[in-house]
């Protein structure tokens, strides 16, 4: 038993049914996995580390690096927290074990989930499992990979302006960044906490409904997490009679989306159509051109705030020092990377005497301006399209070097988080050979839309999310 | 918008960070740009905008006052090479 089963076309649903009909044992089922992993992972360096099944009765799940896992070691991908063994659970991985999911292991990230390719993990980058050549994406590559390459049925990431988003539209796979407040942070590496969000990845919308029901609602350890207002509901359905989809202007022609992006995009929303959504044009006229700029101020201010934890006192490695402050500055230069090193020092400088007014009072009153376009937008329409990202899948090693080039891979997804709106981002086709993401989004807790919308686009569509070279 | 050595150096000083000077010399040069690129949010003029901290509409969250076990100590230690008795070990703070 338990060699029969085929990981990279494998469902959470269908392997559900596996498992509740007695035909696998979660047992057998997460050896599977982890045999797949053995095969494939080599290539393509999803997983931090594996773990054994443990007492699951149901499947499999990875989870990123930045979410704590008693027992079993959290880095979120930086030297800083090498060796660190959480002692508690995050409230997420408290309730997929609950579920009684197993964990299959941790997944690469960006260091600190600041990263739009993996290729600031201190651990070495993930590489996309349709061209290994190519990022994929991030901070969550590891994640996207995995479920991409049928390493794990589903995944979980965390995404502050898009690193949910973006990995899983340059994998080819659906992923949910949730409500701001709808899932706990509780026990998350926390980079900036008004943006931070945790989220599924998954190869099908109803898989990441399913996934988000285990993970959402509130909790009594992060008081930023608020009751959902009605149940999650796991879509069904094929027509889009009554929905009404605005299509932002500036989301749409932003400078720097590929032609073959676009093309894409503009096929997923004339199905939309047919499937008798109501389509019109619409405008966020600053929150393109300011989004950026804005997110770039505030995550950073927030992320130079969250780290100044990591002094080699209480856990991490500990530098030399006479004194000190000459240890803590020692153990900080030794164990961040380049990117955190970059963004404590921009929000910091953000928020330092003389600038914080310009910087950070000015980038926190366009984020409620940006909020103020949303609402107006989403109060004539139920979702919002646009492409997840402005590219496929980039070479790796084409953006290390210009941080701005890197930033811009998120120019689409961050309007939205700023604005604490939900969005999923569904495969909508293929160019040049890598997949292309379909960002939906909608009102606060507006989660049951997307997914019905994204479901039935999902089966019209037809993506294949098995990367081609693997069929 | 360029910044200066002195200041990038005052800066890493705030965020406790011993930059090593090839460091310093990338990291400014790397600021100024962004700088550049983020500083266009000065262009708006927002001042009759509130500004937001938070996206949701949540205030005064409240809980029941009771009491709870917290950390262990040991596990509370579980993590640190430099445990001394029930105390972190640290070099001279003067």
């Amino acid at each position: 038993m338990g060699a029969v089963v085929d990981t990279l076309r494998l469902t959470a649903e269908a392997a559900l049914g596996l498992v509740e009909r007695g035909e696998i044992s979660p047992a057998e089922l997460h050896a599977a996995y982890l045999d797949a992993i053995g095969t494939r992972d080599d290539e393509l360096h999803a997983f931090l580390r594996t773990t054994e099944p443990g007492e699951g009765s149901s499947i499999p799940i990875a989870l990123k690096d930045v979410i704590s896992t008693k027992g079993v070691e959290t880095t979120a991908g930086s030297k800083i927290l090498s060796g660190y063994v959480p002692v508690f659970d995050a409230t997420v991985a408290a309730r997929c074990k609950a579920a009684g999911l197993t964990l299959l292991g941790k997944t690469n990230t960006d260091e600190f989930a600041m990263g739009s390719s993996t290729e600031n993990s201190a651990w070495g980058p993930s590489r996309n499992p349709w061209d290994p050549t190519r990022v994929p994406g991030g901070s969550g590559g590891g994640s996207a990979a995995a479920v991409s390459a049928g390493l794990a049925p589903w995944a979980l990431g965390s995404d502050t302006g898009g690193s949910i988003k973006q990995p899983s539209a340059l994998c080819g796979n659906v992923g949910l960044r949730p409500t701001y407040g709808s899932v706990s942070r509780y026990g998350i590496v926390a980079f900036a906490s008004s943006l931070d969000q945790i989220g599924p990845v998954a190869k099908t919308v109803r898989d990441t409904a399913l996934l988000y029901s285990i993970i959402a609602g509130r909790d009594p350890h992060d008081s930023t997490t608020a009751e959902l207002p009605e149940p999650v509901r796991v879509p069904e359905g094929d027509s889009l009679a009554g929905v009404r989809i605005g299509v932002p202007v500036e989301l749409n022609e932003a400078e720097g989306i590929e032609p073959g992006v676009k093309e894409v995009v503009v096929r997923a929303i004339a199905l939309a159509e047919e499937l008798g959504a109501e389509v019109e044009e619409c405008s966020l006229p600053r929150s393109v051109r300011y989004g950026l700029p804005c997110y770039y101020l505030i995550a950073p201010a927030e992320a130079s705030s969250n780290l100044a934890r990591y002094d080699g006192v209480r856990y991490g490695p500990r530098s030399e020092g006479a004194s000190y402050r000459d240890m803590v500055e020692h153990t900080r230069d030794d164990g961040f990377g380049d990117e955190p090193k970059r963004r404590i020092m921009l929000g910091t400088y953000a928020l330092s005497a003389g600038y914080y007014d310009a910087f950070y009072g000015q980038a926190q009153k366009v984020r409620t301006l940006i909020i103020r376009e949303h609402r107006e937008a989403l109060e004539r329409f139920d979702v919002l399209v646009s492409p997840t990202s402005p590219t496929v899948a980039f070479p790796l090693g084409e953006r290390v070097a210009d941080p701005l080039a890197m930033y811009a891979a998120d120019l689409l997804t961050i309007p939205s988080c700023l604005a604490g709106l939900p969005g999923l981002s569904i495969p909508a086709g293929l160019s040049e050979g890598l997949p292309v993401g379909l960002q939906l989004i909608g009102p606060q807790f507006g989660e049951n839309r997307l997914f019905h919308v994204g479901h039935v686009l999902e089966q019209a569509i037809g993506f294949d999310t098995v990367p081609e070279r693997m069929r | 918008m360029a910044m200066s050595r002195d200041e990038a150096l005052h800066v890493a000083r705030l965020a406790r960070l011993a930059l090593t000077d090839e460091e310093v010399e990338r990291i400014t040069g790397e600021l100024g740009a962004i700088l550049d690129a983020v500083g266009i949010v000065g262009e708006l003029d927002l001042d009759e905008v509130p500004p937001t901290s938070h996206p949701l509409d949540l205030v005064n969250v409240w809980d029941d006052d009771e009491p709870r076990t917290s950390l262990d100590l040991d596990d509370a230690f579980a993590n640190t090479s430099a445990r001394d008795g029930d105390h972190f070990r640290v070099p001279p703070t003067a």
